[in-house]
């Protein structure tokens, strides 16, 4: 971007916002809006507490596992769903259904059935992510080229030979896609989950904070929150890229 | 309609040949309600190249996918070699109008995947993918990716994957529809002259009348709806003279016009 004929820097506009930040901080306008820095200091001090540390352990645990879950089920559903009409019809309606449906609606009710534990957490995040797994799986399932099935066959392979050399890899852009939309939903899932069981993990700590008016340390959880977020996402879209670059042809 | 550059036959099967490789007989296709194609009889002889040429939905491209085995017909049969065929067998190698590659593979293993599939060693597909890829002027491009391929070489990669499998029977399906005209003139006398180096049976399904006439032995003038053969010509067109002199020879100008008052019936 270029201002009166200068470059401005790619991050100047974020750190513009945190200036206005800092002055709003400053004037004590709202208990919301502590300082910048001392929300910065405050998260340095955070990530060393013990209490952090155990929340960002089960945080992360529960979000391995929901994801396990999700891609081992969502990719070979996906698969299934685009190989097979029978298969499609049967689970169709209802991927669809759940993929927009608000989620975060269900968690009351996954809490009756799974305790107000990290269970409730886990099947939350498997929950936030499985569908646009299964539905990127079936997408590039569905449009890998006739021709190259054609030539696989022409060329003597045989149905298995066909599926693992040719539709799976010719598939692998989109479910990888699936994935990473998959992480960044399942994210979320563990957030809203821990919140809404809210005595588990950094759910636990969100509802401490905000009880306490804790401002500072409110914010510095949710930045790194963020962070991890954005961090995980940039990770798998690399990955995907090095991917793409084989199927940049399509 | 003296013409020397121009023998006729009434019917293949007249003039067939003790030498075929690839006998069609009375095949027909119903898509539905709709007939594709309508009692098909032909040869194809051994180490000549034929043209399926007409107009679109004459289901030329149907008839090759029944010789290739891909598709199958709903009542006659195709023998090659003698056998009757029921599906894709390793004495036929198909070239693809889109190309067909996979785009995660590099040229080399592009090329060598007919034999990958034959459980070849690797050493030997690597050495026999290499051979004919220099064949086909890729030499230098093993390890590139189609995508970094004009569409030209792309499809000089699907037609050394057809060579490097050592079919008998090579079925081309347009193989140059997707080619931009001056790679098109290249690519039809660099097929001629590996007709003439590998010595195959070679079906090629095209609905250019020049590319046909260039370079045909035999070509097969399909009807459209149902489809069925109304014509064979044999262009007898004398290969020893520069590719410039042959389009310009009065001989082949003649045959493509003799095709073009067949086919002009069907245009609309």
């Amino acid at each position: 971007m270029t201002l009166f004929g200068t470059r401005v820097p790619m991050m100047a506009s974020l750190l513009f916002w945190l200036l206005v930040w800092e002055i709003v901080g400053r004037l004590d306008v709202m208990f919301l809006i502590p300082p910048f820095t001392s929300i910065v200091s405050a998260g340095f001090e955070l990530v060393q507490t013990g209490s952090w540390q155990s929340a960002s352990m089960i945080t992360l645990r529960s979000f391995l596992y929901g994801m396990t879950l999700a891609i081992t089920v969502g990719v070979p559903l996906g698969v299934l769903m685009g190989r097979f009409k029978v298969i499609d019809n049967i689970f169709g309606l209802w991927v669809n259904m759940f993929v927009s449906a608000p989620l975060s609606a269900l968690v009351p009710i996954l809490m009756i059935l799974f305790g107000m534990g990290e269970t409730t957490v886990v099947v939350t995040v498997f929950l936030f992510a499985v569908w646009i797994i299964v539905l990127d799986a079936r997408a590039g399932v569905m449009q890998v080229p006739t021709s190259l099935i054609e030539m696989g066959r022409s060329y003597g392979a045989s149905r298995w030979t066909i599926f693992t050399k040719i539709i799976l890899l010719s598939a692998l852009p989109e479910i990888l896609a699936g994935i990473r939309i998959g992480l960044i939903r399942g994210v979320k899932g563990v957030v809203i989950g821990q919140i809404l069981v809210s005595i588990i993990g950094y759910g636990e700590l969100f509802e401490l904070y905000s009880r306490s008016f804790d401002m500072e340390r409110f914010w510095a959880l949710t930045m790194l929150l963020f962070a991890a977020a954005m961090l995980l996402s940039a990770g798998v879209e690399h990955f995907e890229k090095r991917i793409e670059y084989y199927a940049g042809a399509r | 309609m003296a013409n020397p550059a121009l023998a006729r036959s009434g019917s293949v099967t007249s003039a067939a040949s003790n030498d075929a490789v690839v006998q069609v007989r009375e095949i027909c296709k119903n898509y539905g309600d709709v007939e594709a194609l309508r009692g098909i009889n032909l040869e194809f002889e051994r180490g000549k190249l034929t043209t399926l040429l007409g107009p679109s939905g004459c289901g030329k491209t149907t008839l090759l996918k029944i010789i290739a085995g891909l598709v199958p017909a709903t009542s006659g049969e195709i023998c090659v070699n003698g056998h009757a065929v029921t599906g894709p067998g390793p004495e036929r190698a198909f070239v693809f109008q889109d190309f067909a590659l996979m785009p995660w593979a590099t040229v080399l293993r592009n090329v060598g995947f007919g034999l990958e599939l034959k459980r070849v060693p690797a050493a030997e597909r690597d050495r026999t993918a290499r051979r004919y890829i220099e064949q086909v002027g890729l030499a230098g491009f093993e390890q590139k990716y189609p995508h970094e391929l004009s569409g030209g070489m792309r499809q000089r990669v699907g037609i050394a994957r057809a060579f490097a499998v050592n079919a008998d029977v090579l079925l081309l399906d347009e193989p140059f529809s997707a080619v931009d005209e001056q790679n098109r003139r290249k690519f039809q006398e660099d097929l001629l002259r590996l007709v003439e180096l590998e010595k195959k049976t070679f079906i090629f399904v095209t609905h250019s009348i020049e590319e046909a006439v260039y370079v045909s032995d035999r070509i097969v003038l399909l009807s459209p709806r149902p489809g069925r053969v109304s014509q064979v010509i044999d262009p007898m067109i004398d290969r020893s003279a520069s590719p410039d002199d042959i389009r310009r020879d009065a001989g082949y100008l003649d045959v493509v016009e003799e095709i073009w008052q067949g086919l002009r019936q069907y245009a609309e």
